[in-house]
C-alpha cells in the first residue's frame, strides 16, 4: 500500500492545523459564512438538509483494516455509528458536529487519510476498477498509472483554473468496471498487436444534466507518451472549454459541439508539441509507484474444502470474482441488505471487515463505485470460513449484480440539492424482491436510482434508471431504460411520464414481469433482452392504459 | 393561492450542529417548527429575514419558507422538503443505525 512520506505526513497535518483555526474563526464571528464555506469544502465538509457531511477520501477505493477500523472509531466517536460509502469510491460521515470536525480530520491523518476534497475546477481525484491488482481479466494494475495522474495533476499551475471541474477513470482490464465512458477521460489499458501495454483514450463523457458516452480519441496510446498525452487534451480544453455557461463548460459539450475528428487533430498537434519538451517521467518514480501498489505476499496453492452448504454456494455465484491467483478470489461484500440503506455500514460491520480482511485477505479492502466492500486477495481455502464469520455479522446478502444491489444517492433524506428522495424508493424495490431465489431468477439487473439531475446515482447508466423530480409539488420519478456503465456502455433512454412515490416500485414490478415473459430463458439477461427487442414492449408493461401511438412517442 | 399568499416562516441550519431550526417571536432560535414566528405579510417576512441574516453566527443560509396552519394557527411545512427537513431521514433501516423519525 502507498505508504505517506514525511512530506504529505505534514502537508496533512499542516492542513488540519490550518482548519482547526479556520473553525474557530467562524464560530467566534471572525469568519463570514461566505468567507468559510470555501474553505470547509476544500476539506471535505459540506452542509446538508439535516446536519453538516463529512466525505472522507479513499484513493482508488483502497484501504487497510486499521484504517478502516479507524473509521469506525469516528463513526462511533463524532457521528451515529454509521458511515455512508458512495459512488465516487469515498465514504460520508453524515453527522458530525463543527466543532469536531478538527478532530475527525486529526483521527484520519493518524492513519493516513484525509478529507481534502480536490474540490473546484480541478482535476479531481481518479477513480478505478474495484478489483485493480486482482482481477483474473486485467492487464495491469491501474492505480500506479492512477498515482501518476494524480502527482503530474496536483501541483499543474495550468490546470487550477479549468472551464469546469474534470474527472478521470482508468481500468486496467478489458471489462470495463470503472464506467470510463462516463468520464471526462476515460482509460482503457490494452495490449496493441506487438505486446506492448497501453491505452485507448476516450473524451467527453460524463453524466449529470446533459449525459454523454466518451468518444475514442486515440485508439493506441503508448504508456510512456501518457502525461504530454493527457496535457495536450487539457490544454485544448483549457483553451477551447466554454467558461460563458457552467452548464456547457465540461469538456462533453466542446466534443459535441468540435466535433471529435476536429479536436482530435487539435490535440494530436498539441501533443506533438509536447512530446519534444515534456521531461520524461522519472523511472525511478515509476518504479516507486509500482512498489506502492505491489501484490501482497500471495501464499502457494493449497487444498480447498469442498464448497458443501448451498448458502455457500450461492454467495459464491454472486459475490465471488475471479481472481488472477486460481487458488485466490476476490470477495464483495454487499452493503445492500433488504432493509438497510444502499452503501451504509454500521461501525461493527466495519470493525468487522477490518477483521476479516486481516484475518483472511492479506489486510486489504476496496469499495466499490457500486457502494460495496470489497475483500480483494482471499485464499479460495478460506471462503467457508468467511462466509461464516460474515453470516455472523449480518453481512453475507448474496445479492451483488441482482435486483437489489441497487446504487441509491442519498437523495432528499440527506442531500440539500435533491429534488426528490431515493433511498426509501431503493428499499421499498428491495423488499418487493426480497427473496433470494426470486432475484437469482431474474438475475443480472443494475437499477441506480438518483435523486436529482446531478445524477450522482449514475441512474442514466442503469440497467433500469431512476430519477427522483418534483412535479406540481411532489416527488415524481422518471425511469430510463437500458443504460450500461460497462465496455459496451449506453445512455438511458427516458421511458416515458414520471410515476409517483407510490407508483414507482409497481412500475418497476412490471418492467420486471415484462421482461421475465420475453425473454429467451435465464440465460438471457434484462439488457439483453431490451437490447433485442427495443423499448416498446417494456414501454408497454410500464403504461398499460396509454394507447399504442402514444407510448410510440411517449418521453 | 400562490406561494407569496401564504404565510411564511424563516429557517436555517445551526452553525454548531448542523440542526434545522427556526426563529421564534422571541427573536431566538428552536427546532420546532411549531414554534416558528409567522409572517402574514411580506414586510414582517421581509424584517424576520433580516433580522435572521443579521445573526450569521448562530444560522447559516437562513430563508423564508411558506406554512400551513393548523387549527390552532400553528405553522407546519407546506412544502414536502420542509416536510422531511422537519422530520430527518424518512426512511427505517433493521438496523438501528438510524434514528427513527
Ligand atoms: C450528499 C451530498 C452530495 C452533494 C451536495 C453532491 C453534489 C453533486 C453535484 C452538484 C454534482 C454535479 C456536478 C457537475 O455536474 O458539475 C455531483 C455529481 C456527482 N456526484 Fe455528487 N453530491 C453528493 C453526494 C454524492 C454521493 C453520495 C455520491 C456517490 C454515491 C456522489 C457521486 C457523484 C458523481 C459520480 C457525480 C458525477 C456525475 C457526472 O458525471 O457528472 N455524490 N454531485
Ligand atoms: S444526485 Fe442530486 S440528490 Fe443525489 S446526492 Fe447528487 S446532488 Fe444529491
Amino acid at each position: 500500500m502507498y505508504q505517506y512520506d514525511a512530506f504529505d505526513a505534514a502537508f496533512v497535518r499542516n492542513r488540519v492545523a490550518q482548519f482547526r483555526d479556520q473553525v474557530e474563526r467562524r464560530i467566534n464571528g471572525a469568519l463570514t459564512e461566505d468567507a468559510f464555506k470555501p474553505l470547509r469544502l476544500m476539506n471535505g465538509l459540506y452542509l446538508q438538509l439535516h446536519a453538516y457531511m463529512l466525505r472522507v477520501a479513499i484513493p482508488y477505493g483502497t484501504l487497510n483494516g486499521a484504517q478502516m477500523r479507524q473509521l469506525a472509531m469516528i463513526a462511533d466517536r463524532w457521528d451515529r455509528g454509521y458511515g455512508h460509502f458512495t459512488t465516487r469510491q469515498n465514504i460520508q460521515f453524515n453527522w458530525p458536529k463543527l466543532r469536531d470536525v478538527p478532530d475527525m480530520l486529526d483521527a484520519l491523518a493518524d492513519v493516513e487519510m484525509h478529507a481534502i476534497q480536490t474540490s473546484g475546477n480541478c482535476i479531481r481525484n481518479v477513480t478505478t476498477d474495484q478489483f485493480a491488482g486482482a482481477a483474473a481479466d486485467e492487464i495491469a494494475d491501474p492505480r500506479p498509472t492512477a498515482e501518476l495522474i494524480r502527482q503530474w495533476s496536483t501541483d499543474h499551475p495550468e490546470f487550477t483554473w479549468l472551464p469546469r471541474k474534470f474527472k478521470i477513470a482508468i481500468t486496467g482490464s478489458p471489462r470495463d468496471r470503472a464506467v470510463t465512458r462516463a468520464h471526462d477521460i476515460g482509460l482503457r489499458m490494452l495490449r496493441d498487436d506487438a505486446g506492448e501495454v497501453g491505452f485507448e483514450v476516450l473524451v467527453g463523457g460524463g453524466l449529470g444534466r446533459t449525459p454523454m458516452l466518451g468518444k475514442v480519441v486515440r485508439a493506441f496510446l503508448p504508456r510512456a507518451d501518457l502525461l504530454p498525452y493527457l496535457e495536450a487534451i487539457l490544454q485544448t480544453y483549457n483553451l477551447l472549454g466554454r467558461r460563458d455557461n457552467k452548464y456547457k463548460a465540461r469538456i462533453k459539450i466542446l466534443v459535441h459541439e468540435t466535433g471529435i475528428d476536429r479536436l482530435r487533430a487539435m490535440i494530436e498537434a498539441a501533443f506533438d508539441e509536447n512530446r519534444r519538451t515534456f521531461a520524461p517521467v522519472d523511472p525511478g518514480l515509476l518504479d516507486r509507484l509500482d512498489a506502492a501498489f505491489a501484490p501482497p505476499d500471495f501464499e502457494a496453492p493449497a487444498e480447498v474444502p469442498p464448497l458443501v452448504s448451498p448458502a455457500l454456494r450461492s454467495f459464491i455465484d454472486t459475490n465471488v470474482h475471479p481472481h488472477r491467483l486460481a487458488h485466490y478470489a476476490s470477495v464483495t461484500v454487499s452493503l445492500k441488505p433488504v432493509g438497510g440503506a444502499p452503501g451504509d455500514a454500521t461501525s461493527d460491520q466495519m470493525r468487522l471487515l477490518a477483521d476479516l480482511a486481516e484475518d483472511f485477505g492479506h489486510d486489504e479492502l476496496r469499495v466499490s463505485h457500486e457502494q460495496n466492500i470489497i475483500l480483494p486477495h482471499v485464499p479460495r481455502r478460506h471462503l467457508p470460513a468467511l462466509f461464516a464469520r460474515l453470516r455472523e455479522g449480518g453481512l453475507a446478502t448474496a445479492n451483488v449484480g441482482l435486483v437489489s444491489d441497487i446504487i441509491a444517492c442519498p437523495g432528499m433524506d440527506y442531500c440539500a440539492l435533491a429534488t426528490a428522495r431515493s433511498i426509501p424508493v431503493a428499499q421499498r424495490i428491495a423488499r418487493t424482491f426480497a427473496d433470494i431465489d426470486r432475484q437469482h431468477d431474474i438475475g443480472a439487473l443494475k437499477i441506480k436510482i438518483s435523486g436529482c439531475i446531478n445524477a450522482c446515482g449514475h441512474h442514466h447508466v442503469g440497467h433500469i434508471g431512476i430519477l427522483g423530480l418534483e412535479k406540481a409539488g411532489v416527488e415524481s420519478y422518471q425511469i430510463t431504460l437500458g443504460g450500461d456503465g460497462t465496455e459496451t456502455a449506453a445512455i438511458g433512454e427516458r421511458a416515458g411520464p414520471g410515476f409517483s412515490y407510490d407508483e414507482i416500485v409497481p412500475a418497476v414490478e412490471r418492467l420486471i414481469g415484462a421482461y421475465l415473459d420475453l425473454r429467451h430463458g435465464r440465460g438471457e439477461s434484462f439488457l439483453q433482452t431490451y437490447r433485442r427487442l427495443g423499448a416498446a414492449p417494456f414501454k408497454a408493461a410500464l403504461y398499460p392504459d396509454a394507447p399504442a401511438e402514444r407510448r410510440a412517442h411517449a418521453g | 393561492m400562490t406561494k407569496a399568499q401564504h404565510p411564511q416562516v424563516v429557517t436555517a441550519n445551526h452553525l454548531l450542529d448542523g440542526d434545522v431550526i427556526y426563529l421564534t417571536e422571541a427573536l431566538d432560535w428552536t427546532r420546532q417548527i411549531t414554534e416558528a414566528a409567522v409572517a402574514h405579510d411580506p414586510r414582517r417576512a421581509a424584517a424576520l429575514l433580516d433580522e435572521a441574516q443579521s445573526r450569521p453566527h448562530e444560522a447559516v443560509g437562513p430563508y423564508l419558507t411558506p406554512v400551513a396552519l393548523d387549527a390552532r394557527g400553528r405553522p407546519g411545512p407546506l412544502h414536502f422538503r420542509e416536510l422531511y427537513r422537519t422530520t430527518g431521514p424518512t426512511f427505517l433501516t433493521d438496523e438501528a443505525q438510524n434514528v427513527p423519525v
